[in-house]
């Protein structure tokens, strides 16, 4: 579905359909990401953009359909398998255990393989406030904290492919940016990434590609500057 | 003052033992959000194990208890989790309650089974009882240890949890599953890691009983109630609090022993019988209050459940209720009076479970309080049912109400295991107290009498004139009082007070800010509940002519809530299903096939296990299974030939009664692939399959709910909102 070459794809949905109990809430989606990219997911309350990045990462089991990730057919992997693989996907909102401290937090996220030592160096050096904050138990930290904390996990594992839900959610525009600003580097070293967001201009800057999700089907993909008109239309119903 | 300390020390080694229990009960309910209702068990379990190893086989200690404490324990923590609790993931709490208390009534029949219960068995404390001095106060090393161990385990499970990264994966588990499995973590071994740890505390705290109790199944199954208090302080999360509330309780229970004698002196109630066994009352008093009082903490794990019981229809219910009476007619006719006693009991019981049908069925409370309601009903019926007056029952009904609108009070705010711990509470605290009273006078003027310290005989009813003292009346009054209360809960389910059931079960916040009085409805169904309990107590008594406080302890009540769940609480067949199950298993098998009685034993816990499968229950699928017979005319009609031809063969001592039964019993069966053969698709069928076209009449507010949306139904929606297409979706469509 994307103009990049086909060997570079890193992560591959084919037909992929997902229901909550009998309600299907995906129809069917083709989605591709390539290596060392940033693709943006975009589309209105409901559209179904989270339960992909489920699906994908494995909390979700699709209905039908093939997933495919480095060439691999993975569809039915656990979550905890894919996270071991390399997959780091933060999920919408809530990316920490509240009850853990900072430090503990950053201690689960070794089970990827990373030691503790690299993940707390990697996290403190990109956002030094968690330093301050390391015994301090996650629930307690303001949202945007919490965010960082989340963000911390994703990139100090070194993950092949990063699903990032709705970074911007509850942040301000100023952290928002900056953390777009890490998310464009963290691609430009080879990760694939996966965005979804609602507000589109931010992840628009620095996404290679974007693709409008509508009721559970992808309904156009592109470089970014081609699709500004169709979002408004997606969002507005005009 | 040396009193004192002997007692203090006697406190502070109880409270370490329910520590020990507690602090591995919190453990896996907080991992895993299974209240494990067996721990006890499992610790009795190991008590038994160790004493097998122990003094039966001669082993020395150390390699008994790392055998024991080490090995079998943990692992049967993780068989526990690996082969039962990981199914429960997304089912309701009475479901989760079940299987836990199945477990419960599994190990005890299973330990009954291997270690015959009539046998006394030699225990012994550690160190042969050797002790020392402690400020003229003999201490045994046993006590000593005892206490040092629950310090140990403390710093253990603190070391566990903060230092290990396993420890700390259980306790991300706990805060957010998805995202730990995001994160690498696998929290299905957090959670058997957590079984294994919490089974062998139970085994440990079981083992450390030995030598100052008696080993006996049921008791040492049941101490962990003490422990579930200790745990209720801690708000099943925090262990400090839980070890502050053991410590509570021990030094509770070993105070009461001095101060009621010092108190006796100068107040002349201490001295009184109603105290004598008030102190093994003492922890679930404390667990009661703890509830009540206690903000609870957010249940984990309130998720969609997966249970769905249909409404019953009238017609329906009417012929259920028609063949339960008429089958209770034709095959009372031509059993023994022993039989039919046994039959009498079915319905009796069935009344009891029928209770439980609008409390836990529709509004979604749990109470294992059931029996002992009934216990409460049968007394009333033997004391004020006086040569089978039916008033008796009456007052059964109105007494059962008023404590069962009483019992609702505390129990508002409750919901979950919390409600289903307060319930039983209440049921331990009648069972180990109340009802072992003598008869007393409440404020001067009430006289109550209860059990009168042994057991109290009940007339059977006479209604209208009709003596209904013959075995066989009996099963007729049985299945008609089961018939007309059945159809008054199916009445029930569908008024308007059902659905108010239903609502609340749905979600209490929503009623309530539906505006929806709360407060009024639970007392109502709680006392309508205690009521059928009581009614049903009454005629228990009835059939058995005599009972005792034993008859309605809180373990025996266990099954018939374990049953009704397994049939489906939420149907009148439930109900029918748990009498009948009960019956069977414990006296009509056991006499028929007297080979299979260990098993039995065991049975009613496996059944119950196994809901963990299928959460509707077992009538559900029975219902379906039978689905094609009832669509079918032809299959229909060759049942009720079949049955009246087998009717008659045996009115006419054709045949005997065995040949009846199995000669029933194949009709039925085949019954089944008749009716698949002359299947003609019923419209209703079709609608019910799920994807069904967009033809089908769902009511438009369900569609999207029973069944998908489809691109008709979108195209529908929006011709009648006047949108088009291209609108909807922009060019993006095309
Ligand atoms: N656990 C669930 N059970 C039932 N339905 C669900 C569940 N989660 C999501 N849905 C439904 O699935 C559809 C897609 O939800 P999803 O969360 O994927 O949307 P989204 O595109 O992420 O929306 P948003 O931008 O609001 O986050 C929605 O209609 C939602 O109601
Ligand atoms: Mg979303």
């Amino acid at each position: 579905m994307t103009d990049a070459p086909v060997q570079d794809i890193l992560l591959e949905l084919r037909d992929i359909r997902a229901a909550y109990e009998q309600i299907e809430v995906l129809h069917g989606v083709n989605l591709s990401v390539p290596a060392a990219s940033v693709v943006a997911l975009l589309g209105p309350n409901g559209a179904g953009k989270s339960t992909t990045l489920r699906v994908i990462a494995g909390l979700h089991a699709p209905t039908s359909g093939t997933l495919v990730i480095a060439g691999r057919r993975v569809s039915g992997a656990r979550a905890d398998d894919l996270a071991r693989a390399g997959m780091c996907l933060i999920p919408e909102g809530k990316g920490v255990f509240p009850n853990l401290t900072v430090r503990e937090n950053l201690r689960m996220a070794t089970y990827t393989g990373a030691s503790l030592h690299h993940v707390e160096e990697t996290a403190y050096a990109r956002f030094p406030r968690l330093k301050e904050r390391r015994k301090q138990t996650a629930g307690t930290l303001s949202g945007g904290e919490q965010q960082m904390l989340a963000m911390a996990r994703g990139l100090a594992v070194d993950p092949a492919l990063l699903l990032l839900d709705e970074l911007s959610m509850g942040l301000a525009p100023i952290i928002v940016e900056e953390l777009y600003e890490i998310v464009a580097q963290v691609a430009r070293d080879g990760v694939a990434i996966l965005v979804v967001e609602q507000f589109a201009r931010t992840v628009l800057g620095v996404a290679d590609y974007a693709a409008i999700m509508v009721g559970g089907r992808i309904v156009n993909v592109g470089a970014p500057s081609e699709l500004e008109d169709e979002l408004s239309a997606a969002y507005l119903g005009a | 003052m040396s009193t004192f300390l002997t007692f203090l020390i006697t406190g502070l080694t109880t409270a370490a033992i329910y520590a020990v229990g507690a602090s591995g009960l919190v453990l896996t309910y907080t991992t895993t959000g299974v209240f494990n209702f067996a721990h006890g068990a499992v610790g009795m379990f190991g008590a038994f194990l160790y004493w097998q190893l122990r003094f039966d086989w001669g082993w020395p200690a150390p390699i008994a208890l790392a055998i024991v404490l080490l090995v079998m324990a943990p692992l049967f923590g993780v068989f526990l989790e690996v082969a039962i609790m990981r199914n429960l993931e997304g089912t309701s709490e009475a479901v989760r309650l079940v299987v836990s208390i199945s477990l419960l009534a599994a190990l005890v029949g299973a330990a009954n089974w291997i270690w015959d219960p009539t046998q006394n068995r030699f225990t012994a404390s550690f160190f042969e009882g050797k002790g020392f001095d402690f400020f003229g106060t003999r201490v045994t090393w046993h006590e000593a240890a005892t206490v040092l161990i629950a310090i140990a385990v403390a710093i253990g499970l603190r070391f566990v949890l903060y230092n290990l990264r396993a420890g700390v994966a259980m306790r991300a588990t706990v805060d957010d599953r998805p995202l730990a499995a995001l994160n690498g973590a696998r929290s299905d071994r957090s959670a058997m890691l957590a079984w294994a740890i919490g089974c062998s505390l139970a085994a440990l705290s079981g083992i450390l009983f030995l030598g100052t109790l008696a080993l006996d199944a049921g008791t040492l199954s049941l101490l962990i109630v003490n422990a579930y208090a200790a745990a209720m302080i801690g708000r099943l999360r925090s262990l400090p609090m839980t070890f502050l509330g053991a410590l509570i309780i021990g030094l509770a229970e070993a105070f009461w022993q001095i101060y009621r004698n010092d108190l006796s002196q100068h107040f002349h109630v201490f001295t009184s019988t109603y105290l004598d066994t008030f102190a093994s009352a003492i922890a679930v008093i404390i667990l009661f209050v703890v509830l009540w009082l206690l903000p609870n903490p957010r249940l984990r794990g309130h998720s969609r459940v997966r249970e769905f019981f249909p409404t019953p229809s009238l017609r329906g219910s009417l012929v259920f209720v028609g063949i339960v009476i008429a089958g209770a007619a034709f095959i009372s006719a031509w059993t023994t009076q022993s039989h039919q006693i046994d039959l009498a009991n079915v319905f009796a019981l069935g009344i009891i479970a029928l209770s439980l049908v609008p409390l836990t069925g529709f509004a979604g409370q749990v109470s294992l309080a059931s029996l002992s309601f009934a216990g409460i009903g049968a007394v009333t019926m033997a004391h004020l049912g006086g040569g089978g007056d039916p008033l008796g029952l009456l007052w059964a009904a109105l007494i059962c109400a008023g404590i069962g609108a009483l019992v609702a009070i505390p129990a508002l705010r409750l919901s979950g295991i919390y409600l289903a711990l307060a319930t039983a509470a209440f049921a331990v605290m009648l069972d180990r107290w109340i009802f072992n009273l003598p008869n007393f006078r409440v404020f001067g003027w009430f006289n109550v009498k209860l059990f009168e310290q042994g057991s109290v005989a009940v007339t059977r009813l006479k209604v209208f004139g009709l003596d209904t003292s013959s075995p066989r009346a009996q099963v007729v009054l049985g299945a008609v009082a089961f018939s007309l209360i059945a159809l008054f809960v199916v009445a029930l389910r569908r008024s308007r007070f059902g659905r108010r059931l239903l609502a609340m079960k749905d979600s209490e916040a929503a009623c309530a800010t539906l505006g929806m009085n709360l407060v009024g409805t639970k007392v109502a169904v709680f006392a309508l509940s205690a009521a059928i309990a009581g009614v049903g107590g009454a005629l228990y008594g009835g059939v058995q002519q005599s009972v005792n406080a034993q008859m309605f302890s809180f373990i025996n009540g266990l099954p018939i809530f374990m049953l009704a769940v397994v049939g489906g609480i939420g149907a009148i067949g439930g109900a029918f299903f748990a009498g009948i199950s009960l019956a069977l298993l414990t006296t009509i098998l056991p006499d028929v096939v007297p080979s299979l009685s260990h098993l039995l034993l065991i049975t009613p816990g496996l059944i119950g296990i196994s809901l963990g499968r299928n959460p509707s229950g077992a009538v559900s699928q029975i219902r379906e299974g039978f689905a094609p017979m009832r669509q079918s005319k032809v299959a229909l009609g060759f049942l009720a030939a079949s049955l009246t031809a087998i009717v008659v063969l045996r009115s006419t001592n054709t045949i005997a009664n065995w040949p009846t039964f199995f000669a029933a019993l194949v009709v039925l069966v085949a019954s089944v692939p008749i009716g698949e053969m002359f299947a003609h698709k019923a419209p209703a069928e079709v609608a019910e399959e799920p994807g069904a076209g967009a033809g089908a009449e769902i009511p438009l507010e369900w569609v999207g709910i029973t069944r998908p949306f489809t691109d008709e139904d979108v195209r529908q929606m929006d011709a009648a909102l006047g949108i088009s297409e291209v609108e909807m979706y922009g060019a993006a469509r095309s």
